[in-house]
């Protein structure tokens, strides 16, 4: 009778979890791509803790009655890792509805990530998408700081440029007097065929530092 | 100090007031940098890799020989020679001539304007780079927040940046949409970058040119190092090289090398005669052009290395992608252990698997990877730079450091290339003397940089590519051959072959040799009337139509291929004649000018002749 019973019960289970069966869903697990060297194998143990999960993530949907670690049925383990998994109501005749189970794994998805410590690209609930993290926006644009920093360099170098062009054409200007001036004793040491001397004599008179002023330079070290 | 020496042999005009160079390492360099610009990264590289690998540099040598240095070494000859910009040297030719020059400054204008345009891109991506991870690495997030934005999954990350948060793009040339005003502050920063060094003419631009024109080749060379040491950079480099002697039948392949020495040297747009027209009257220009003409090929092939090395390394990184990608599937569908198919074994159980579960493989749909399929994905022009480049950037370690070397690199290989553009139109408007004197060279200059900056503003618009391919492709190309074959037939028989050899001899030293007169007088102008000929005849042939970036199209991410409405394919036809429709204009009003004069000498002769006798 007992075996009667046993058989009847694990044929029910067997039937509430089946690949593509009414709310079964499909996990998949890449541990190796993962944690690399330090991948763990999958055994009992770990399917153990991921029907605790489970049961803790429906047990945190509210006005959900509490489920308990079996009514989390766990079936098809391949060597990939995956599996399917339904998740019956406390009479174990009907599995609860998709919607549910859904809502209960998205709220949870980063406890149940972290207890296999793997992420949502390894460990994938078929047909339960993931909330995907958003950008981390900065607040002012990184481009646009950059920008105003090279900008702001440029005007402030053209309009240096600008106003040092004006300052030199000023000087220019006051200084057409004197060049005409010297240009005056330039035309006067072409047709004197007198020696220099004489000439920088003459000019001695009017600038006082002409030739004094080169033969400094030619003596001052630098 | 101040006393003028004697008057110089031969007699120029403003000589003693022209701006010149402080040395003669800045006239070379800045040569070189107008020389040297965008086209030798992204363009030469495509070709050299599309038509035959490196049997394509034996139609580019010839070219390089036979057109390219003897066209370079007339116009700094010309240039040196007669010490204006192209407005004068032309007018100086014949009075008949001087549209040549006027056109050579409308192309010039026109160049500059989409020129800089490229360059607001490189820079938006250059403000962009510098942040981890780059925003062209990932999609945006939909409304709901579990996928990604469609139009971004439908293409690829780097594209959706591009024509989407980049240029905003829209679907037809006939929506232009909104001026994007991220662009457009781009846009006012180049121009303004670009007034900075042109203030002043060649006493800025001497300056900003140590910079612009030697720190490409420093990045080029820690590119060249990074890029060879990266997996799959040798793959990259057979793919380029490998000879194909049998492309060069195909006569397609020997246009392309001879527009391309000749777009890469600038020629005929009237840059170079005003570079040299700042030279010193005895200066060697024949050793000047043919060094010039050898570094700007140079360049091109060192950077074509680069620039394969870093797409071999792409293509290896896309081919184990799409191995992985496989290997997923194959794992998922059957149920191996995780991490048990590996890239070496894959071949041979996908084999197995064919032949044991042949229906479940075919329902998989694995795509077919080959690593030849992704190395002949190769692009040109902004496609590379912005789309290629950028993805193959994402999987170099320390990104945003490769990405800011790599768009500042682009950024001023463009910038030594306007100058020698601005100095195009600057130095023939100072030299034509249309400013009064006291307007200061700022002014003149602020203001035209102010003109190009509004007029390249309709590039900002959403469909701005669009209209910046028709100014590439109809603008510039048939202009510049028409004016280069214009400038050889003008100098060599309208100024006069002796004359102009004189001349030569008497700047350098010596007379011009037998291979400078020949293909001065036969090769030059005769291949010139080659190509343009082969120009006219590809460009009637080929349908108007441009590639649109469509989400909506059924083939997405493919370009639906419109074709261009009646008014755009009118702007296309203007913008084509309406550089060279200067030539026969300025001739013209030249003519009618002359003939009002001898009837009026003639009637002054009558006048005179009548007053010996009685009345008038």
């Amino acid at each position: 009778m007992l075996w009667l019973l046993f058989f009847l019960v694990t044929a029910i289970h067997a039937e509430l979890c089946q690949p593509d069966a009414k709310n079964a869903f499909k996990v998949r697990l890449s541990i190796k791509t993962a944690l690399g060297d330090k991948a763990y194998v999958w055994d009992a143990n770990e399917e153990y803790l991921f029907k605790a999960m489970i049961a803790f993530s429906m047990r945190k949907v509210p006005n959900r009655g509490t489920t308990d670690i079996s009514h989390v049925l766990v079936c098809n383990v391949t060597q990939r890792v995956s599996f399917w998994f339904v998740v019956t109501d406390p009479s174990k005749n009907h599995t609860l509805p998709a919607d549910e189970i859904q809502l209960a794994v998205r709220m949870n998805r980063n406890r149940i990530n972290n207890a296999f410590s793997l992420n949502d690209q390894t460990l994938e609930f078929l047909k339960i998408p993931s909330t995907l993290a958003p950008p981390t926006d900065p607040s002012v644009p990184i481009w646009i700081i950059i920008f105003g920093v090279i900008f702001c360099i440029v005007i402030v170098a053209i309009t240096l440029l600008v106003l040092s062009g004006i300052w030199q054409r000023r000087r220019k200007n006051k200084g057409p007097s004197e060049v005409d001036d010297v240009e005056d004793k330039c035309e006067n040491t072409i047709t004197i065929e007198n020696g220099i001397s004489s000439d920088s004599m003459d000019m001695k008179g009017w600038h006082i530092n002409d030739t004094f002023m080169t033969e400094d330079e030619r003596l001052t070290p630098l | 100090m101040a006393c003028a020496p004697g008057p110089d042999p031969l007699g120029d005009s403003s000589g003693d007031e022209r701006p010149k160079w402080d040395n003669k390492l800045q006239y070379v360099l800045s040569c070189v940098g107008f020389a040297v610009g965008l086209g030798n990264i992204w363009r030469f590289p495509y070709l050299c890799q599309s038509h035959g690998g490196g049997a394509f540099l034996i139609p580019y040598l010839i070219a390089l020989a036979f057109e390219g240095i003897p066209l370079f070494h007339l116009e700094l000859a010309i240039g040196q020679r007669l010490r204006q910009g192209s407005v004068g040297v032309w007018t100086t030719i014949s009075p008949y001539l001087g549209g040549v020059g006027l056109g050579c400054l409308t192309l010039s204008f026109l160049i500059s304007l989409y020129y800089n345009t490229v360059l607001s891109w490189v820079l938006w991506y250059f403000l962009n780079s510098f942040q981890q991870p780059l925003p062209w690495g990932s999609c945006p997030l939909d409304v709901n927040r579990t996928g990604f934005v469609k139009e971004c999954e439908g293409s690829s990350t780097v594209s959706y940046f591009w024509y989407r948060r980049t240029l905003n793009i829209t679907a037809d040339i006939n929506y232009s949409g909104s001026v994007q005003w991220w662009l457009l502050v781009c846009l006012a920063a180049s121009w303004a970058i670009v007034y900075l060094c042109v203030i002043r003419g060649i006493e800025s631009t001497g300056k900003a040119i140590y910079f612009t024109a030697l720190f490409p080749y420093l990045v080029l060379t820690i590119f060249l190092v990074r890029g060879l040491t990266l997996p799959g950079a040798a793959e990259g480099l057979t793919f380029l090289f490998t000879p194909n002697i049998q492309t060069l039948q195909n006569p397609r392949v020997w246009l392309d090398a001879a527009t391309q020495i000749f777009f890469s040297l600038s020629l005929a747009s009237g840059g170079h005669i005003a570079f040299a027209s700042y030279n010193p009257s005895r200066n060697n220009c024949e050793k000047d052009a043919v060094i010039i003409a050898l570094v700007n090929s140079t360049t091109s092939l060192y950077a074509s290395i680069v620039v394969f090395s870093v797409l071999g390394f792409k293509a290896a990184n896309d081919y184990g992608r799409c191995l992985d990608r496989n290997i997923l599937s194959l794992t998922n569908e059957f149920d191996f252990p995780d991490q048990s198919i590996s890239r070496d074994n894959y071949a041979a159980v996908l084999t197995h698997l064919n032949a044991t579960q042949t229906n479940m493989v075919a329902r998989l749909h694995l795509e077919s990877c080959h690593l030849q399929d992704f190395l002949d994905k190769s692009a040109s022009g902004t496609g590379l730079a912005f789309i290629v480049f950028t993805e193959a950037i994402l999987h170099m370690p320390g990104a945003p450091v490769w990405a800011v070397l790599f768009f500042i690199t682009l950024f001023t290989l463009g910038l030594s290339s306007m100058f020698g553009n601005m100095e195009g139109i600057i130095t023939p408007i100072l030299d034509t003397g249309v400013m009064p004197r006291w307007v200061p060279k700022e002014a003149i200059t602020g203001a035209v940089c102010l003109v190009c900056f509004l007029s390249s503003s309709c590039f900002t618009l959403q469909s701005g590519n669009y209209w910046l391919e028709i100014f590439d492709n109809y603008a510039a190309s048939l202009n510049l051959i028409m004016f280069a074959f214009m400038e050889v037939v003008g100098v060599i028989y309208v100024y006069g072959m002796e004359k102009f050899c004189d001349d030569i001899a008497w700047m350098t030293g010596r007379q011009p040799g037998f291979y400078w007169r020949a293909t001065w007088k036969v090769v030059s102008p005769l291949l010139l009337l080659t190509i343009l000929t082969a120009y006219m005849v590809v460009m009637v042939r080929t349908t108007m139509s441009y590639r649109a970036w469509d989400p909506q199209y059924k083939q997405f991410p493919l370009g639906q291929e419109k074709s261009y409405p009646g008014w755009v394919q009118a702007v296309c036809v203007l913008l084509s004649l309406l550089p060279a429709l200067w030539v026969p204009a300025v001739a013209l009003a030249q003519w009618f000018a002359r003939r009002r004069r001898k009837q009026k000498s003639m009637q002054q002769d009558t006048c005179l002749k009548l007053q010996d006798s009685i009345a008038c």
